[in-house]
């Protein structure tokens, strides 16, 4: 069985955001990029399936410029057997699901994975998008995923009710917290290897959007807080009542 | 512009936001004009039905089902309806249940899509609507393009307002094709009667701070009286203190509770971009410089066990008033 993760590029957590000139953007000097928290329990999970024997190959996949081939060339490192970059600024999710769509009917997978939001837009619509443009099954919110026999079982998490479903690819399976708790890191061995495993660019075959961003701003400065005393703490509950008005 | 209306439900009735989404397509209804149209699928008792006028649905659609279809059987039989309703706005709730059918259903509309939108539209032509991203770290002014337009609305945003009109309630049944699956339901859990943490107006939530899964019976206790939601900080949810659905932050929920009660949070940037939507933050942490101090409205600087029994006081005080 031959896996996909689909790897978005993204912004370190802790970045600070600067509006960038144009207002468009944000400012990317100096930034830290990491891959996607989600999409990068998606691999470890993935890698763990390969490990286990129950997986052939593991690829990884990113639509974007140059500048997410450090990104890609980690995965690699952390396990995954190739990449596939497809050279493009994407506008929005509908872009990058395109290019995407293009990959897996080039190639088929039994099981694409894809996380179920990138940190930089928070968009939650790529996984969605890419299944709907392939027609294809799809299970969303996924906390678990185990493979016997060719047989996948899945475990979903939505507002504390779990759910166990039995399934068989191709499937695409949209990826949160759960899936596996600490996210792989690369060897030393795994850097060297890396090197040499082939990161395949293939240019884009779409660069339609349907969205387009107008302006980013920065969020309005939050006003101070005010302490209360710890012997006098019953006192919150009040504030929240009469001054706050929110309870 | 008829504007379409996903309502989901639970028990036979709405979930809540349901009437929070009916008040906000209402809103817009009065700059793109149009119909208000509710769609609601499984299990739905006629008395709850007939709620969604109070808020402004005029015409209020059941699909009757035990059990729902899968999600790409989902967001085909949406993909129906919509067409049908002639709807060119369809509004979700930004959930789990919205942003897994929502772009499936983009896919087959050729639709623009906007997650996590907390107000009405700037305007409606061009289509500009404002969203969070970078996880609150910056607001995007973005402009849906496309003929249809999907929105994702954030929860506790925009608010349940009354605005009953006459509607035309309808009830149809499902085609058995809908309900073929590649998938076989082993097992489920259910959680009844629990308020859920993405819809609840207050929440009570823990951190590391708390030391140990022993220490959450005053937790809990607050939030039974104050009739809120529980949640916890990633650590928390990690090291199986409590379970993984409480989990707020950057990879977990994102939630815009009124008031979000933070007890032993050291208020680290990702767990902040879980919880800068709340409209009140309270904070209780011994350390004074802790970071969750600069995003809250009120402070303690106190050990969370001895200030949660004062609170537990104050609080049972005041409800029983
Ligand atoms: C990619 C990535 C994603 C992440 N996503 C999330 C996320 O979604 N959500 C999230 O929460 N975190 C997330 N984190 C982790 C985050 O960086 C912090 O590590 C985490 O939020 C800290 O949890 P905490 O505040 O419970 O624990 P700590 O940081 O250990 O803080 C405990 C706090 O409790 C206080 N305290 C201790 N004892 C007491 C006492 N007796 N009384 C009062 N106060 C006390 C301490 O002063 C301290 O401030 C993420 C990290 C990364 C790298």
């Amino acid at each position: 069985m031959k896996i996909l993760v689909c790897i978005s590029n993204v912004p370190d957590t802790t970045t600070k955001i600067v509006i960038g000139a144009d207002d468009k953007n944000i400012n990317t000097a100096g930034i830290q990029w990491i891959i996607n928290p989600w999409d990068e329990l998606a691999l470890t999970r993935a890698l763990e399936l390969k490990d286990a024997g129950k997986i052939s190959e593991v690829v990884v996949a990113n639509v974007g410029t140059a500048i997410t081939e450090a990104t890609l060339r980690k995965s690699l490192a952390t396990g995954a057997d190739r990449a596939i970059r497809v050279n493009t600024e994407p506008a929005d999710a509908w872009t990058v699901a395109s290019n995407l769509s293009e990959v897996v009917k080039n190639e088929p997978f039994d099981i694409i994975l894809c996380g179920i939001e990138s940190s930089d837009h928070n968009g939650s619509s790529v996984g969605g998008l890419l299944a709907g443009m392939l027609d294809l099954n799809f299970i969303s919110s996924v906390s678990g995923l185990d493979i016997e026999n060719e047989k996948l079982t899945v475990q979903r998490e939505i507002d504390g009710e779990k759910e166990i479903l039995e399934t068989q690819g191709p499937v695409l399976l949209v990826i949160q917290k759960g899936i596996a708790i600490v996210p792989r890191i690369p060897s030393m061995r795994g850097i060297m290897q890396a090197r040499t495993k082939p990161l395949q660019i293939v240019e884009a075959t779409s660069s339609e959007s349907m969205t387009e961003t107008v302006q980013v701003t920065l969020p309005p400065e939050k006003g101070k807080c005010k302490m209360i005393d710890a012997e006098n703490a019953g006192e919150v509950i009040r504030l929240l009542r009469e001054e706050a008005k929110v309870l | 512009m008829n504007i379409l209306i996903y309502t989901e439900t639970r028990e036979g009735s709405f979930k809540k936001q349901g009437f929070e989404l009916i008040s906000y397509a209402k809103a817009l209804s009065g700059m793109t004009g149009g119909e208000v149209i509710s769609l609601a699928i499984g299990e739905i008792f006629d008395e709850e039905l007939k709620k969604a006028a109070d808020y402004g649905a005029s015409r209020i659609i059941a699909l009757e089902a035990d059990q729902l279809p899968d999600n790409r059987n989902l967001s085909k039989l949406l993909i129906q309806w919509i067409k049908q309703a002639n709807a060119q706005v369809i509004l979700f709730a930004d959930n789990n249940t919205g942003k897994a059918i929502a772009p499936f259903v983009a896919a087959g509309l050729k639709a623009g899509i906007a997650t996590g939108i907390t107000g009405l539209p700037e305007k409606t032509d061009p289509f500009i609507v404002t969203r969070k991203i970078y996880s609150g770290k910056a607001l995007a002014k973005i402009q849906v393009k496309s003929h249809y337009k999907i929105l994702l609305l954030a929860a506790n945003t925009f608010g349940i307002k009354n605005d009953p009109v006459v509607p035309v309630i309808e009830r149809h049944n499902i085609e058995a094709e809908y309900f073929e699956s590649p998938n076989k339901i082993i097992s489920t859990e259910k959680q009844t009667g629990k308020i859920l943490l993405g819809e609840a107006e207050i929440v009570v939530s823990a951190g590391r701070g708390m030391k140990s899964p022993d220490n959450w019976g005053s937790i809990e206790e607050l939030a039974q009286i104050l009739g809120a939601a529980t949640a916890c900080s990633r650590p928390v949810s990690d090291e199986g203190w409590r379970p993984h659905g409480e989990h707020v932050g950057q990879t977990g929920k994102v939630i815009n509770p009124n008031i979000y009660f933070a007890f032993g949070i050291s208020g680290a940037i990702q767990h902040v971009a879980g919880i800068s939507g709340s409209k009140v933050i309270v904070a209780v942490n011994k350390d004074h410089e802790a970071p969750i101090f600069n995003v809250a409205d009120y402070g303690i600087v106190g050990d969370v066990n001895q200030v949660l029994p004062k609170m537990i006081e104050a609080a049972r005080k005041i409800k029983t008033e």
